[in-house]
């Protein structure tokens, strides 16, 4: 069992170098050097050279890199070319508001969609299977923009109950202190989870359904609902644990779309105004932290079904 | 709509359809998995609807004509009526017209984005299960690492780099589509690589490119069209999203996903006809899509029929 999650720790620690990899590859991609980037076309040679020589970039790529990743290590994200701040204190800034997007949504997410999921698969070709799955099937396929737009047009145009804009404020107090606010972006991010979810859910539980343990368990008289709680839950939703790690990077990526449509202070909006400004350390920085974020979820939640599930540490990783 | 990457890459044959398992059982023994999957009113649905929706972006222009070229900003925002069966947009051009063209370069995208998905990650996945040992250890962190960075975040920087045209744009939605098919397609040579079969044709002598050739990938081959089919989809629906954030396709050039983010900036105003249309054609091409590789899925996944 140690030697599993050790492996797996290895593991992980190569994906995460791989991503400064990656963040250090896009850096030096920006086209024309970063100094023209900031600088503009016009700006001369000597003041390019001045500009490099500032930021080291003049340096062979190897030195580079291990600078690079010797300021990453010290919490050294660089400065935004825009706000002259360094990039991880905006991050931060920003993480608590997204701890609870992300966090509050897919806990709902989770809660409708096991729900749901199972009892499709006990109701599994009767009318309301169908509908169900024509819902979630319709929410999968919609584009994320429209769909938050929708929920606006609805709740604060025409039924005028919920305010069209995340609350201004960017600390958690100050979000909190405005509730309502928070819902049609919740919603938003949740629902699309759902959709997700519950049909994996779905097939999940519809595997369980046929398995023989089901039988035995009904023979011995259990009741339909301690056999849907003990066997079906328990055994479907193994998978889930897997599927919330995996899914983390598509959750994020309609957090930048949701805090964009209801222009919520995280650090996807924090993300996508970089995108428009051409502001590279803020971009790179995003994306190192969602990066590691991202592997370090899928390894918590490789260990927790590591836990759950004795089989899986024996197999090869 | 990056939400909708996981369940391509979370496993083929878990998830069940409704449509699929819907048919009267007993079939007869020797039925191949195409012959399944042409009986599915799921994947005769899918179809249907998309070769529908070719007929009306490649030869509705032959029978409509309209200018879809110049800026007539008098008849702009014009109400669906005669003349425009589905009113004008805020540059004046027709909407109808302009469905059929932006349509193409939706479809097009879509396809090209899955063939050049389905070729490099079929490839790199089957070169990595086959391989097995290191070479795959090294191979399946590089797609790791890939796969820890949300594709859209990835995309945004990507646009920012390299100006973003139709051929730069499915280059880049290749770069991060083919991940998932490789996983797949790898995982698939893992199975199959332990077969009798394929041990048997070892033992005949046979060389690693024949088994590969003869045995592997035909084998694979539904997996592998699968995760097309579900490609197509995730392709237009994401350059719908980075149209959305303004990086997708530069004005000349039209797509549901641009004609839906303009449309939506004069929701509010009422010209529901910049919106509607193109979001419904939208949506149910990427369901239309999304059938087609569940309905495959399921006739793949022999538990099911």
């Amino acid at each position: 069992m140690t030697s599993y999650f050790l492996r797996r720790a290895a593991q992980a620690l190569v994906v995460v170098i791989g991503v400064m990899i990656l963040t250090f590859i896009l850096i030096h991609m920006v086209p024309g050097s970063a100094a023209r980037a900031v600088l503009g076309v016009k700006a001369t040679s000597a003041r390019i050279a001045i500009f490099n020589a500032a930021y080291g970039l003049n340096r062979p790529l190897y030195v580079q890199f291990g600078d690079y990743v010797d300021q990453v290590l010290h919490g050294n994200l660089g400065d935004s070319y825009m706000t002259q701040q360094p990039v991880l204190t905006e991050i931060i800034q920003r993480l608590p508001a997204d701890v609870l997007l992300l966090g509050v949504s897919t806990v709902l997410a989770l809660l409708i969609a096991i729900p749901m999921g199972i009892y499709q698969a006990v109701r599994r070709n009767r009318i309301s299977d169908h509908l169900l799955d024509g819902v979630s099937f319709t929410l999968y396929s919609m584009p994320d923009f429209f769909f938050a737009i929708m929920l606006i047009a609805i709740f604060s145009v025409q039924l005028r109950i919920l305010p069209p804009e995340a609350p201004s404020a960017q600390s958690l107090t100050g979000m909190l202190a405005d509730p309502r606010a928070l819902v049609l972006p919740i919603l938003t991010l949740t629902l699309v989870s759902v959709a997700g979810f519950s049909r994996y859910m779905r097939a999940a539980a519809i595997d369980v359904l046929a398995q023989d343990y089901l039988r035995t368990a009904r023979a011995t008289g259990a009741s339909e609902r301690l056999v849907l709680i003990r066997h079906v839950l328990r055994n479907s939703i193994l998978p889930i644990v897997t599927l919330v790690g995996l899914s983390f990077p598509g959750v994020v990526s309609g957090a930048v779309i949701a805090e964009e449509v209801f222009n919520f202070q995280g650090m996807g909006l924090l993300f996508f105004q970089a995108a428009t400004e051409h502001d590279f350390p803020v971009l790179l920085g995003c994306t190192l932290i969602i990066g590691v974020a991202t592997v370090v979820g899928n390894l918590a939640a490789d260990y927790a079904y590591g836990i759950l599930d004795p089989r899986t540490r024996y197999g090869n990783a | 709509m990056a939400t909708h990457e996981f369940p391509a890459a979370a496993g083929v044959g878990v998830a069940a359809s409704a449509a699929a398992s819907e048919q009267p059982g007993g079939r007869p023994g020797g039925q191949t998995a195409l012959r399944a999957w042409a009986r599915n009113r799921q994947a005769r649905i899918g179809l249907g609807i998309i070769a529908a929706l070719a007929a009306f972006c490649y030869l509705g222009p032959l029978i409509y004509h309209t200018n879809q070229v110049t800026v007539e900003l008098n008849s702009a925002t014009l109400p669906p009526g005669a003349g425009h069966p589905l009113g004008t947009d805020g540059y004046g051009y027709d909407v109808l017209g302009r469905l059929m063209l932006g349509g193409q370069s939706s479809l097009e995208l879509g396809f090209a984005v899955a063939i050049a998905t389905t070729v490099i990650g079929t490839v790199y996945g089957a070169i990595a299960g086959w391989a097995g040992g290191i070479v795959d250890t090294a191979m399946m962190r590089v797609i790791d690492t890939l796969l820890a960075v949300p594709g859209l975040v990835l995309l945004l920087i990507l646009v920012n780099i390299f100006a973003p045209n139709l051929l730069m744009i499915i280059a880049l939605l290749t770069a991060l589509s083919w991940l998932g098919t490789a996983r797949l397609v790898r995982g698939e040579v893992i199975s199959l690589r332990s077969r009798e079969y394929v041990q048997a044709a070892r033992a005949l002598g046979g060389d690693s490119w024949w088994i590969i050739r003869t045995h592997l990938v035909p084998n694979a081959f539904g997996v592998i069209i699968v995760s097309a089919t579900f490609t197509i989809a995730d392709a237009i629906l994401t350059l719908s999203a980075l149209s959305f954030l303004g990086l997708g396709l530069p004005p000349p050039a039209a797509d549901w996903g641009t004609m839906l983010t303009d449309g939506l900036s004069y929701l509010f105003d009422g010209y529901w006809w910049m919106v509607y249309p193109p979001a419904i054609i939208l949506i149910v091409t990427v369901i239309a899509f999304n059938l087609i590789g569940e309905a495959i899925r399921d006739s793949l996944d022999v538990r099911l029929r």
